[in-house]
């Protein structure tokens, strides 16, 4: 990938997200190419951090929030890694650090009122050295009938989170499952157990590094190879 | 063999040598008694009460009974593990997992439309809502949202609020069967039949229509079918009423359901419940009204609530729902316009429309005609739509829904792919079960089978 075929990085931004690089016009790989255009890199960036004023009730929140993070006297800056702001959706990436400050004003503060967690669920992004796991918490106010996404990154070497059961009980089960598939230990939980998967299970299956299985079907002398085996274009 | 030979604590830390130690030494290793850390434990699995009759008195004794996996009430493969004294429940715990079938996992290998095929096999009596979930998640990671046609999106309403009849049906008539009340058994499943015919002849397929799909739906409704489903609603409404009239105010129902499975607002709060559960305690919460999607600002209709915050008010709600949805899809038969039941963009919408052909049913012979002697461009665009499928924009969404039994929601990762690069479902089902153990302990062990009707878990969704 060259220094020009990635996009400007808008000003006070600190980085973009980069999740992957793609190959050719057509994102087949594995057979000759023909187009011409096999040439062609990419790189794969997620939506770029949004820069304040964001518009509409999101500066209200992120005030709200900010003000109740120094309440606790906690910097916005140190506890907020960047905001995202995608398709009507705030997404507040998060320093593992002060995940539970942070989860804790946006249910206690009477401006935030975030009474619902719904649950967590894990990413496996192993393009993105050094941030490859992350875990996303959507959070629902039946009271402000707001919804908010936090994100948390943390690398594969080091794949701890501190649980938020003590705040939120009904992340009971999803960090279970969350440890189950993606492997991120969360510390604190009170029994971090397999939920879904046997007991004494090698691996964590929705790891992109775990592969799918599966194994050739035969019809009519023909042969169709396992689904993660077959041409993508992805 | 002595009984000091044999030293296995849990089943995870019995290597396979020692297990082929145990079989070897003809000992049944799901039987017998052996030491722990706690005192003796004897495992039973019914037949061999000698040994737990000739158990020493006077040792302070726990009993651990599993119910489930393969229990007739425990709806599909859920495990209670349930800790007894007497008849009295001491502890709950759920075991979940035997369903589980990598949906997510597998969704990553396939192009986004062929994901309409697999959510709809998650929670198998609301295949309607996965898809629609979905389907709005994709549509949103897509930036069409607003260009959904109108008629797709009433259609949507319309299916979703028919399976939400036949999802509380089933909860009513499973629920009924586990307490007994075999003729609610039988009455919601004969008027689940009336919604399933209605499925069937939309869709063709009674359960798992991959009917819905991104940018619409997969087939316009056939030239009678307002007609058929206005039809059908009279005898709906006059059997809901069958159902009402035998339970509602029946003695033997409410002396099971009444009281029994207490959980409130803090409780409903704390563990991330919503759905009937959270309406039953009077919080008239639901995603129709505060969070619209396809047009339910449009209808007309109430939140049911209660106060009571126990089965019996679930159950209520059920019942009240139903009256509701039929409300909702008798607006959607006088809403519906003619037009198009796809987006028009033609690099998201398939190209044809499936017919009945003299060979049963296939593609419209006019777009046959077209792509195989008029257009060669059409044919390469209707080959890579259905072989490469559409590329969606990098980014991450949530879309929620109110399904029958809580908020589904349906989180997507894109990479700019075909394919999703992850697809989350935060099934209603999974975050309820947690809630066995507070709403069941203290109870009787009859009472824990009222409790997780109440819930209405299905395996499918919670395992996924």
């Amino acid at each position: 990938m060259t220094e020009s075929s990635v996009p400007a990085v808008p000003e006070g931004v600190r980085q973009l997200d980069i999740i992957g690089v793609r190959n050719g016009a057509f994102g087949a790989s594995g057979s000759g190419d023909t187009s011409g255009f096999g040439g062609l890199v990419a790189p794969i960036v997620m939506p770029a951090p949004a820069i304040r004023p964001f518009g509409g009730w999101y500066d209200e929140i992120s005030d709200e929030i900010e003000l109740s993070l120094e309440a606790r006297n906690l910097p916005a800056q140190e506890a907020i890694e960047k905001v995202v702001i995608y398709r009507d959706e705030i997404t507040y990436h998060v320093r593992r650090d002060h995940l539970v400050a942070f989860v804790s004003a946006l249910r206690d503060e009477p401006g935030l009122r975030f009474e619902m967690c719904l649950g967590v669920n894990g990413v496996h992004y192993p393009h993105e050295t050094g941030r490859e796991l992350h875990a996303v918490y959507p959070f629902l106010s039946i009271t402000h009938n707001k919804r908010v996404r936090v994100e948390v990154s943390v690398p594969d070497a080091d794949p701890h989170i501190p649980s938020i059961v003590a705040v939120y009980p009904t992340n009971d089960w999803h960090e279970r499952e969350t440890w189950d598939m993606f492997g991120i230990i969360f510390d604190g939980h009170p029994h971090l157990t397999r939920i879904l998967m046997p007991d004494d299970w090698p691996g964590h299956p929705q790891r992109k590094d775990y592969p799918l299985g599966g194994i050739p079907v035969e019809y009519k002398g023909g042969t169709i190879p396992p689904p993660d085996q077959r041409r993508s274009y992805n | 063999m002595s009984t000091d030979d044999v030293l296995y604590t849990t089943a995870d830390e019995t290597t396979a040598e020692e297990f082929d130690e145990i079989l070897d030494d003809d000992v049944d290793p799901y039987s017998g008694s052996y030491e722990t850390t706690e005192g003796r434990v004897y495992t039973v699995t019914g037949g061999d009460w000698d040994t737990i009759t000739a158990a020493p008195e006077g040792e302070k004794d726990r009993i651990v009974v599993n119910m489930g996996p393969q229990h007739p009430s425990t709806h599909g493969v859920l495990r209670l593990i349930l800790e007894i004294d007497g008849e009295t429940v001491t502890e709950a715990r759920c075991g979940i997992g035997y369903l589980h079938t990598g949906i997510e996992k597998n969704m990553e290998f396939r192009s986004f439309v062929q994901g309409v095929t697999y959510v709809t096999r998650m929670d198998y009596l609301t295949p309607m809502f996965n898809e629609v979930a979905y389907c709005l998640a994709v549509e949103k990671a897509l930036g069409v949202t607003e260009q959904i046609p109108e008629r797709a999106s009433v259609i949507r309403v319309m299916m979703m609020e028919l399976n939400r009849i036949a999802s509380h049906l089933v909860a009513l008539a499973t629920g009924g069967m586990e307490l007994g009340a075999l003729t609610a058994m039988e009455f919601g499943f004969r008027e689940r039949e009336l919604v399933l015919d209605i499925f069937e002849m939309v869709s063709g397929l009674r359960m798992n229509h991959a009917y819905i799909r991104p940018g619409g739906v997969a087939q316009d409704l056939p030239v009678d079918g307002v007609q058929k489903i206005r039809d059908t609603i009279p005898l709906l409404r006059k059997r809901l009423k069958d159902t009402v009239d035998l339970l509602v105010d029946n003695t033997i129902w409410m002396g099971r359901t009444v009281g029994v499975g207490y959980l409130d607002l803090t409780g409903c709060m704390a563990l991330g419940i919503t759905g009937p559960i959270l309406r039953a305690t009077g919080l008239p919460h639901d995603l129709r009204k505060s969070q619209p999607y396809c047009g339910y600002e449009n209808y007309e209709f109430d939140v049911c609530t209660e106060t009571t915050n126990d089965v019996y008010g679930r159950f209520l709600i059920r019942i009240n729902e139903m009256a509701q949805s039929l409300r909702i899809v008798e607006q959607c038969l006088d809403q519906i316009k003619p037009g198009p039941v796809m987006i028009e963009d033609k690099k998201i919408a398939w190209p044809a429309q499936l017919s009945i052909g003299s060979d049963g049913q296939g593609n419209s012979p006019e777009h046959i005609k077209e792509i195989m002697s008029e257009s060669m461009e059409a044919l390469i665009h209707h080959f890579k739509l259905v072989t490469e499928g559409f590329h969606v924009p990098a980014g991450q969404v949530y879309a929620p829904v109110e399904s029958p039994k809580g908020e589904l929601g349906c989180y997507l990762v894109s990479s700019g792919g075909t394919r999703p690069y992850r697809v989350h479902f935060r099934d209603p089902g999974f975050t309820a079960l947690q809630a066995v153990g507070v709403m069941s302990e203290g109870s009787m062990i009859a009472d824990v089978i009222a409790a997780v009707a109440s819930i209405d878990p299905v395996m499918g969704g919670v395992d996924r």
